[in-house]
């Protein structure tokens, strides 16, 4: 393993400590937590937004804690959930009065951890709400199991839901827009390459030299087909057919992420989402908005997710609306 | 034994410990094949936290050692295991409390433990879940009418190692469907290594 870390112990510690003192204006750790909220939290008489999981997902999610995005992210250690006692510490640091609104990307241990810090802010009369985001088609949602997995589309609810608390709304119309973003928003990646978990020294998998594997997840765990690599413009197919045959956008207005799973070239990434437009194009939609960059990574995986939002008049005004998080600011 | 103390609890959890400390690499390989790779990392920083709150405090019941057991778990391990291993000790000590820890309340807890498990982490028995071999432990108990460390360790070996021919439907391994068979459950092999700890304090006595 070849990594600029100081003691892969201490990396979600250490980078915490760097990502804080990069943006001393907008954001603070909570002390003696991996808790990591605005500046100014709780906002007064607003609704307060935490979101948060696993490291190595940067800069989800401590990138997006800004005004008009989410008050507070809890850093788990490198792809494991936080401890609901941290995550417990952000509900109670950004509750203005309003109540909080906890966006949980499905898996497992998320959703029990959410949920346990959830049931102990309720028992100190915090009003706590939870939504949890499933955007990976490339799993099969299904009642008998943990359902689809949360992906790069989460960073659609974190901006839309936190632009609809940041202009005054109540706990349930937030949450009520973060789940209409979550009806409306799917994703699917593929990766060329592994990464490695600091503390584990070696890669989650191995792929060939012309191998790629599809339907990955953003934990390295194993995705849903193995195959030799395609070239951008079949990637772009593939990913976009198999969101289309989980949910319809013909003739609709779009939102597109084509999102790097961390070591990926801009270069591709833009190569990909040139294929991707036209094909959108070609069904008839209408593409409203582009994002293009690193925006929910994997260490340092090779490949990209790409992720398609329906979106209406309410969901259009809220993505264009400001927000100073850094890893979103618009 | 007849009676479980705080000395047994405390012997149970370094024999845990001392085990999943050894075993940290095979079972974040076992996660890396079918889930996300942090398993061994994580349940090893947790019984190490463990070890150090034992270590420094005095107990009076072993409710009491459930309960830091159970709290430290929860707030040092992560992922599903820290609420499952941190529920699951929570409901024993809940049992247990004020109490002298006989065969009926050992079993009682279990109960209690099976079931909270259960319910924290929605799953049910044959799942591929750390669930089959705590199920699968409690009912010989309830069968048993006493103490019995071979039964323990049998039952749990088998539970465990059954689970490498299940299908995972609940867990990061659900999302590999039939991939899934062939691999045995992380979870379910590190509460192997709890029992088999455990086994180890009964068939030792004291």
């Amino acid at each position: 393993m070849k990594k600029i870390v100081n003691d892969p112990e201490r990396v979600v510690q250490d980078m915490i400590q760097g990502l804080v003192t990069a943006h001393p204006g907008s954001v603070k750790q909570l002390p003696d937590t991996t808790v990591i909220t605005r500046k100014d939290a709780p906002v007064s008489g607003k609704v307060g937004l935490v979101s948060g999981g696993g490291s190595g997902h940067e800069p989800a999610h401590a990138g997006y804690v800004g005004k008009g995005m989410l008050d507070a992210a809890v850093a788990g250690e490198v792809f494991t959930s936080p401890t609901p006692d941290q995550v417990l510490e952000a509900i109670k640091a950004v509750d203005s009065g309003a109540g909080v609104l906890l966006i949980i990307k499905n898996y497992t241990g998320d959703v029990m951890n959410f949920e346990m810090a959830a049931e102990m802010a309720e028992a100190e009369g915090i009003q706590v709400e939870k939504v949890v985001v499933n955007d990976d088609v490339a799993v099969e949602d299904s009642s008998f199991t943990s359902g689809r997995r949360g992906i790069a589309g989460t960073v659609f609810v974190h901006k839309i839901a936190g632009a609809m608390a940041e202009k005054g709304g109540s706990l349930q119309e937030v949450k009520a827009v973060a789940e209409k973003v979550i009806r409306n928003v799917r994703s699917m990646g593929v990766a060329t390459s592994p990464c490695t978990v600091p503390a584990a020294g070696k890669p989650s998998f191995e792929l060939a030299d012309d191998e790629m594997e599809v339907g990955i997840g953003i934990h390295g765990e194993p995705g849903i087909e193995r195959k030799k690599v395609a070239t951008a413009d079949e990637i772009a197919g593939e990913l976009t057919d198999k969101i289309f045959t989980d949910l319809d956008f013909a003739n609709s207005d779009v939102a597109v992420m084509i999102n790097g799973l961390g070591a990926t070239p801009e270069m591709e990434l833009y190569i990909v989402n040139g294929k991707v437009q036209a094909i959108l194009a070609d069904q008839g939609m209408n593409v409203y908005k582009t994002f293009v960059g690193e925006f929910m990574t994997s260490l340092e995986m090779a490949g990209c997710s790409v992720t398609l939002l329906k979106l209406d008049n309410q969901l259009k005004e809220l993505l264009d609306a400001p927000s100073t998080a850094p890893a979103f600011y618009s | 034994m007849e009676i479980f103390q705080v000395e047994h609890a405390r012997k149970w959890m370094k024999a845990t410990n001392e085990r999943i400390q050894e075993k940290k690499q095979e079972l974040t390989e076992l996660d890396q094949a079918i889930g996300d790779g942090d398993h061994g990392i994580n349940m090893a920083r947790g019984f190490r936290e463990v070890m150090t709150k034992l270590d420094g405090e005095t107990y009076q019941h072993v409710a009491d050692v459930m309960k830091d057991v159970a709290m430290t778990l929860m707030s040092k391990v992560g992922g599903a295991a820290g609420p499952l291993y941190g529920t699951a000790f929570l409901k024993l000590s809940m049992a247990f409390k004020g109490q002298d820890v006989d065969y009926p309340l050992f079993t009682k807890g279990m109960e209690d433990a099976v079931a909270g498990v259960k319910q924290r982490g929605k799953s049910e028995v044959g799942e591929k879940t750390l669930v089959d071999v705590w199920s699968a432990v409690l009912e010989k108990l309830q069968e048993n009418d006493h103490f019995d460390g071979s039964l323990m360790l049998d039952t749990a070996k088998a539970a465990m190692e059954n689970t490498k021919e299940t299908m995972a439907t609940k867990g990061r391994a659900a999302y590999l469907k039939e991939r899934s068979i062939g691999h045995l459950d992380p979870g379910s092999v590190s509460s192997f290594y709890l029992f088999e700890s455990l086994a180890g304090v009964i068939r030792e006595g004291v």
